[in-house]
């Protein structure tokens, strides 16, 4: 668990990097967070799926698997895959403010 | 030993429903974490990737412990089919894909996909045979070479 500033804010992150309180995430924090990821460059398919990410956590209580996450974003697999080479789920949920997605598909 | 876990190469040797299953939820698993993964197909378990037989992978109902069924009874014509029905009834319902439709994700993950020619050689089969998917027809050795650096699962 740790205290890191983004965007000027102080979050609180536990040890593998997620959000220990999603409420404190906000947009500005994303372009920070990616960089943190290793990702750079925030393309519109980048935005798309993090934005779904947090959606489907706030309407669901929690983030969606990989799988489910190429059925329902509007992104395929095989493109999730090649813009979040470190795993499409992990990542985004990390850069999306919202705890890791529980799931073995 | 580092403390992730990096690179996994996973064998599939079965061909049995639930002899294929594990190392395919390992793969798809541990390229969600982004671990980079192998899917290695060996004897049986090149039924997963064989084009004519991936559809008609069944559960093992004979001498099968895990079942909890009655062998004399798992041996009855049409038991096999029955309940590999049922099984993947179940399966759909949790959205667990299918083994076809499963293995083309787990290509569209990036993760590598080979037969193994000792095996192809045994069932006279060719590259024509499998799914466009599998990348190649690999000796162990250059199965070895790729799994370097990494972990090795065999299911």
């Amino acid at each position: 668990m740790s205290t890191v500033t983004i965007a000027a804010t102080d979050v609180e992150l536990n040890d593998e990097g997620f959000f220990v309180q999603p409420e404190q995430w906000t947009e500005d924090m994303v372009p920070e967070l990616a960089h943190r990821e290793g990702i750079d460059e925030l393309t519109d398919a980048h935005w798309q799926v993090i934005r779904f990410m947090r959606s489907e956590f706030l309407s669901k209580g929690t983030g969606p698997t990989v799988r489910v996450l190429g059925k329902t974003s509007g992104v395929s697999i095989k493109e999730l895959y090649q813009l979040f080479p470190k795993g499409p789920a992990k990542v985004a949920a990390k850069i999306a403010g919202i705890p890791k997605p529980r799931g073995c598909i | 030993m580092s403390d992730t876990i990096e690179k996994v190469s996973i064998i599939i040797s079965k061909g049995s429903l639930e002899g294929i299953y594990p190392g395919l939820i390992m793969t798809n698993g541990a390229r969600a974490e982004g671990i980079e993964a192998n899917l290695f197909f060996t004897f049986f378990g090149l039924d997963a990737i064989h084009k004519a037989r991936n559809e008609h992978i069944k559960l093992a109902t004979v001498g099968n412990p895990g079942l909890h069924f009655a062998t004399i009874a798992g041996g009855l014509p049409g038991v096999s089919t029955a309940m590999t029905h049922y099984m993947n009834h179940k399966m759909e319902k949790l959205d667990i894909p299918s083994i076809p439709e499963f293995v083309e994700m787990i290509a569209d993950t990036g993760a590598g996909m080979y037969a193994c020619k000792a095996s192809v050689d045994l069932f006279g089969l060719e590259k024509n045979d499998f799914i466009d998917q599998v990348q190649d027809i690999i000796t162990v050795g250059e199965f070895y070479e790729k799994a370097a650096g990494g972990h090795i699962i065999f299911t």
